[in-house]
């Protein structure tokens, strides 16, 4: 495969990630605003941002309506929805012959869909009056197209190595985006216990459950009964879980190796020696151990440990030098 | 004057040709609603697969579908027989021409054709003189535009050498008509176009370089900014082969390599959609970014194929047009099939006076120009306009050549909710390679604009299907 078409496909797969990770934690938001005292909903916003790690030029600015308009449609944001489906797109059209009809035609009406310029007058007028029903429904829409394009990528494009790029950006981006989250509560809540007074915080784990797809599935292990360790164990290492820190890194490190064991080549060693690195402190901590320490130090650990994962596929699949590859 | 083109449905007031009569019928019998719900099918079903082409120079919406009209257009057998005839002796003997004029130049030498005409042409290249080409092949894909006169006959209007474009509108066209019209179309006998792509990578294949047994085949695409990216992705894809730009390929010792994620791949047959000035930055326009430093050496070597050759450009220039005919009965001593729109050479004093006196009644054309860019319409330009080209070919006169403006064909078109004549001409595509092959049918693009001789997709034209009927 050819280096520039590993390198679009993994983008593509990431940015997708990215805008349904934002949509997800707007949708989430939104909704337990409505259940919320004001005072707590400015610290939920600050918490939104600071999970989806402090966009530039965006601030809270008390108006939550507006907040999400900056986060879902400003295209001078590189992380908003928009900017993320426009550049999944953009990547996709590069390697249009390299992925399926359908997957294509899906996330091409989803740019379709979204860039529809009367799509932002609407959402943003009728938001900002009294119907609250539009972002929802418009952040609904995303996420499912999103979904939709994950289920025919999975079932309409041959799973070789072009589909392990696509996992590899995917989970790339899941485990920093969960570590990040994990971060960002953990900054707010874990931290500071005597904040959590207004007898709210249940809705606030709940939130961040759901923010990570998680709450059904944690109930099914653990039952309703929200108690932060049991969260961020299961956020963190829960095995099964696909948005679990640990889940995604085995799936990242899965897709590496079917890469690896394509290209034959023994030079991936630095690669394998970082994943399995990371996938086993994940695979062997409890999380006792883990909350004793300095957990924030562990999760951007964890965030400095995906980066360099991603410099070294770079270094070994996209942008290696010619020279060293014409010795070897 | 336009009045007396030939019409592709109508033999005269009111009659049909024998074979529209069924295509008419079925048409009668939609109502029009139904035919709006159909074309707005095909409209979306064109835009959501995103089956563009890309707008050079606007703003807003760089890209557009390419506009498609239902009604398709029919060609009898016996017509396509001629047609078929024509363009292999046509592209036959342009072959034999450039292996002649970049060699021996014997065409030269007997004065048929004149020496500064060939080494003045913008496409000339000096570098190709006596390079040995895989099978003499120069030209492995040509897209020839027919036009025809008011009696019917097809003719030449010009021939797209370098890197003809169109060919995937032709199949998913056909695609979507089969789609929109199943019962329509099962009742005519069409002959099937779907083998094209096949036949392009076993033309592809057979110009590998000697030694190569299982040669890695790739498309070479200036990148997704270019207007045809469609159709490179498509016929890529659609051939199993890579879809590469210039920055995916370097050289090293005159080999050709790709960039891949187990390293480096050698290339052996480059089927290019960049043009000669672009490919290489080192041989060519320097200042090029679509190009691989060293191609040129590579492809001098003999260690990789291009399609089409360097240097082909020679034989689409437009004033190089006009001497076809004779360059067709020189190689192999035959009458030309398909016959030639009347050309006058401006370099010619007495026809240069001429032009000059008529631009009002002629279509003047850059030479080294396409894409309908570079022309003045005569019947449809302002004084301004002519007196400006009349500068333009007196400051330059080997630049331009001119043709009496010809009222090609027309074949009704769904125009709102009627039908009206439309102009179209018919490109079809010409593979070379062990043997011609000509998939039947072709791109019929249609001036969308009423009374517009201009079809190209970049000033406003269409398409439609093409049916070629098996008997």
């Amino acid at each position: 495969m050819l280096s520039r078409v590993a390198d679009s496909l993994y983008w593509m797969s990431r940015y997708l990630e990215r805008a349904e990770h934002t949509t997800r934690l707007l949708d989430v938001n939104l909704n337990l605003m409505l259940d919320e005292s004001p005072i707590s909903a400015e610290r939920r916003w600050q918490r939104v941002l600071q999970a989806l790690g402090k966009p530039k030029n965006i601030e809270w600015t008390g108006e939550p309506y507006a907040l999400t308009q900056a986060l879902t449609f400003d295209t001078e944001n590189k992380a908003s929805i928009l900017s993320c489906i426009i550049a999944a797109r953009e990547n996709s059209r590069h390697v249009r012959e390299q992925i399926s009809t359908e997957q294509w035609h899906r996330l091409n009406s989803l740019y379709l869909q979204v860039t529809r310029p009367e799509m932002q007058h609407r959402t943003q007028s009728e938001a900002l009056g009294a119907g609250m029903t539009q972002p929802s429904e418009f952040l609904q829409s995303v996420m499912e197209a999103v979904h939709q394009f994950q289920g025919v990528t999975d079932s309409t494009m041959n799973h070789g190595e072009g589909w392990q790029f696509i996992q590899v950006g995917r989970y790339i981006e899941r485990a920093c985006a969960t570590a990040l989250l994990l971060q960002a509560y953990h900054i707010d809540l874990w931290g500071h216990p005597e904040r959590m007074a207004d007898g709210n915080e249940y809705l606030d784990w709940m939130g961040l459950l759901r923010s990570a797809t998680a709450f059904e599935a944690y109930c099914k292990v653990y039952t309703a009964d929200l108690t932060p360790d049991q969260i961020f164990e299961f956020l963190l290492l829960d095995e099964e879980f696909p948005h679990s820190v640990r889940f995604s890194i085995d799936s990242l490190l899965c897709a590496l190796e079917k890469i690896q064991g394509d290209s034959g080549k023994s030079r991936a060693e630095g690669l394998r020696r970082l994943s399995g690195r990371l996938q086993s402190s994940l695979s062997y901590s409890s999380v006792d151990e883990i909350l004793s320490l300095d957990v924030l130090a562990y999760l951007s650990s964890i965030q400095a440990q995906c980066r360099a994962i991603h410099e070294t596929i770079y270094e070994l699949y996209v942008d290696y030098s010619i020279q060293a590859a014409l010795a070897g | 004057m336009l009045d007396h083109a030939y019409d592709e449905m109508f033999t005269g007031l009111g009659d049909l040709h024998q074979h529209c009569e069924p295509l008419l019928e079925h048409f009668s019998l939609l109502p029009s609603e139904e035919l709006q719900r159909r074309k707005q099918a095909a409209d979306l079903s064109f835009l959501n697969q995103g089956i563009t082409f890309t707008v050079y120079g606007r703003e807003e919406g760089t890209e557009k579908i390419f506009p498609y009209d239902l009604i398709p257009r029919i060609i009898t057998a016996a017509e396509w027989a001629t047609v078929e005839h024509g363009l292999t002796q046509r592209i036959t003997a342009l072959n034999l021409f450039l292996k002649d004029i970049y060699n021996e130049g014997r065409i030269l030498d007997d004065g048929i054709v004149p020496r500064e005409v060939v080494y003045s042409c913008k496409h000339y290249r000096r570098q190709m003189m006596g390079l040995q080409v895989p099978r003499n092949v120069y030209i492995a894909v040509c897209g020839t535009d027919l036009i025809r006169l008011e009696n019917g006959e097809f003719v030449v209007l010009e021939d797209n050498l370098r890197v003809p474009s169109g060919v995937s509108y032709m199949l998913t066209n056909r695609r979507v008509m089969k789609r929109i019209f199943p019962q329509l179309f099962r009742s005519y006998n069409v002959r099937p176009i779907e083998q094209y792509t096949q036949l392009l990578l076993g033309t592809l294949r057979s110009l590998a370089p000697e030694g190569r047994p299982e040669p890695n085949i790739v498309l070479l695409s200036p990148g997704v900014f270019n207007s045809a990216y469609f159709e490179h992705a498509y016929l890529a894809r659609q051939m199993g082969i890579e879809l590469v730009e210039g920055r995916d390929l370097v050289t090293h010792d005159n080999v050709v390599y790709m960039r891949t994620t187990i390293g480096l791949r050698r290339v052996d047959v480059i089927y290019r959609r960049v043009d000669d000035d672009f490919i290489d930055p080192l041989a060519f326009r320097g200042d090029s970014i679509l190009g691989v430093a060293g191609l040129f050496n590579a492809y001098r070597a003999g260690n990789v194929t291009l399609a089409n050759a360097f240097g082909t450009g020679v034989a689409d220039d437009k004033a190089l047009y006009a001497y076809v005919p004779e360059i067709i009965k020189y190689y192999l001593s035959e009458e030309p099939v398909l016959k030639n729109v009347e050309t006058y050479l401006l370099t010619r004093p007495k026809e240069r006076q001429h032009v000059l006196q008529n631009l009002d009644k002629l279509v003047v054309k850059a030479v080294g120009e396409s894409g309908g860019y570079g022309m003045l319409i005569g019947p449809q330009s302002t004084k301004a306009e002519q007196e400006d080209f009349a500068r333009k070919i007196e400051a330059d006169p080997r630049n331009y050549i001119a043709q009496p403006t010809i009222s090609f064909s027309r074949a009704p078109c769904l125009i709102g909710d009627e039908l009206q004549p439309r102009h179209v001409d018919l490109r079809p595509y010409v593979l070379y390679g062990d043997k011609v092959t000509i998939v039947p049918g072709g791109l019929t693009r249609v001036a969308l604009n009423q009374g517009s001789l201009v079809v190209n997709s970049s000033q406003g034209g269409g398409s439609k299907d093409t049916w070629v009927l098996s008997q």
